[in-house]
């Protein structure tokens, strides 16, 4: 197939479970594209999360940047129109009917339901990215050093992009 | 300006496009907190009880959220237009970035330097995405009951590599399943 065709058809698919916004996809968009497809090796996937995670923006980007590698700006607009299209349709047509079914069992059941999924699915992409990244011991140091400072305190993210920057860049990490 | 905490009626389209524009160029890994605080507090396009309304029924489905929360401002505000330009405004500016960013990528990825700068920017995301697992967890309710199922899918997913829509849909009728039950019970009683 078509590798714009089958991008684009992927990611539609995987909008539908995207649970927890385009970050939960993370473990299920490096099965596919990395391992089954071998459109972008490892390590440039975890550069391509890097490269989503400096840019401003949702975090959608890393689709939008995935795309890219795989077809070029049109690769980038088919995933990223995939990625958003279903759900913006779906809730488009919801949206006057959310106060007759907001609060009902089944719809508070369905939340209840999700969230411990997506918490699941946030360690997996954690867990892999940091795998397929090839981190040596120093980093771990400072992948657990960056989730203790963003529990613990609320220091804004960009501090601890800069920082991996400024240490990968002087060799350390 | 009116004093009034309610939207002005007739919102342009282009006022809906650079609100949104505003929204997406503001936040880094996520951008969620910045589209409340402009929505409700800069702009005053929704209420602070509107904003959470609306949310409910963006978190509810999957997707990426603030995409979804465009869809639903730019409906309310300007119909079927509005729905399209509003997540429009909120993706451009940052797809732009993103793209500028990827293409010195690869031209410069390869030095040596390029290679230690985006390892360590991962490494510091990777810590960002334990944070916030963390954080999602610590917010789920009836810990002992349902974190079970955040297990299951770390290692279905993580470990055993099984399809995710699959896996989703499994956990999503057992947990789902056992949310209601626990419902219906609680109701009874």
């Amino acid at each position: 197939m078509n590798p714009l065709v089958d991008l684009f058809i992927q990611f539609l698919l995987l909008s539908f479970v995207a649970f927890g916004g385009a970050t939960a996809l993370l473990p299920e968009m490096f099965r596919v594209v990395v391992e089954n497809r071998h459109w972008i090796d490892p390590v440039t996937f975890t550069h391509l999360y890097a490269i989503a995670q400096a840019a401003p923006g949702p975090n959608l980007l890393v689709v939008t940047l995935i795309g890219w590698k795989v077809a070029g700006v049109a690769g980038a607009l088919a995933a990223t129109l995939a990625m958003c299209l279903p759900m913006s349709v779906a809730i488009y047509l919801l949206y006057d009917r959310w106060e007759s079914f907001k609060g009902a069992r089944w719809q508070r059941a369905v939340q209840v339901g999700v969230a411990p999924l997506a918490v699941g699915l946030i360690f997996a992409g954690a867990g892999l990215v940091g795998q397929a990244a090839e981190l040596p011991v120093a980093a771990w140091v400072f992948v657990l050093a960056v989730a203790a400072f963003s529990t613990k305190t609320k220091f804004h993210p960009l501090w601890g992009i800069g920082a991996g920057a400024a240490l990968g860049l002087l060799g350390f990490v | 300006m009116p004093e009034e905490n309610k939207a002005p009626p007739a919102l342009s389209l282009a006022a809906l496009f650079l609100g949104f524009s505003k929204i997406g160029l503001s936040g880094f890994g996520g951008v969620l907190p910045f589209a409340r605080h402009y929505l409700v507090e800069t702009s005053r396009w929704l209420s602070a009880d509107e904003f959470n309304a609306l949310l409910g029924l963006c978190q509810f489905l999957p997707g990426p959220n603030v995409v979804n929360l465009a869809v639903v401002v730019g409906k309310r505000e300007r119909g079927l237009m509005g729905a399209i330009v509003a997540p429009l405004g909120l993706v451009t500016g940052p797809v732009i970035v993103a793209l500028l960013l990827v293409m010195l990528y690869d031209r410069y990825g390869t030095l040596p330097e390029a290679q230690g700068m985006m390892r360590g920017v991962a490494a510091a995301g990777v810590g960002l995405l334990f944070a916030m697992g963390y954080r999602m967890a610590s917010a789920v309710k009836d810990k002992l009951v349902f974190l079970p199922f955040a297990v299951l899918v770390f290692v279905a997913v993580a470990l055993w590599r099984w399809s995710l829509p699959l896996v989703m849909l499994g956990a999503l009728m057992l947990s789902g399943g056992l949310a209601y039950w626990r419902l219906q019970r609680q109701e009874a009683s």
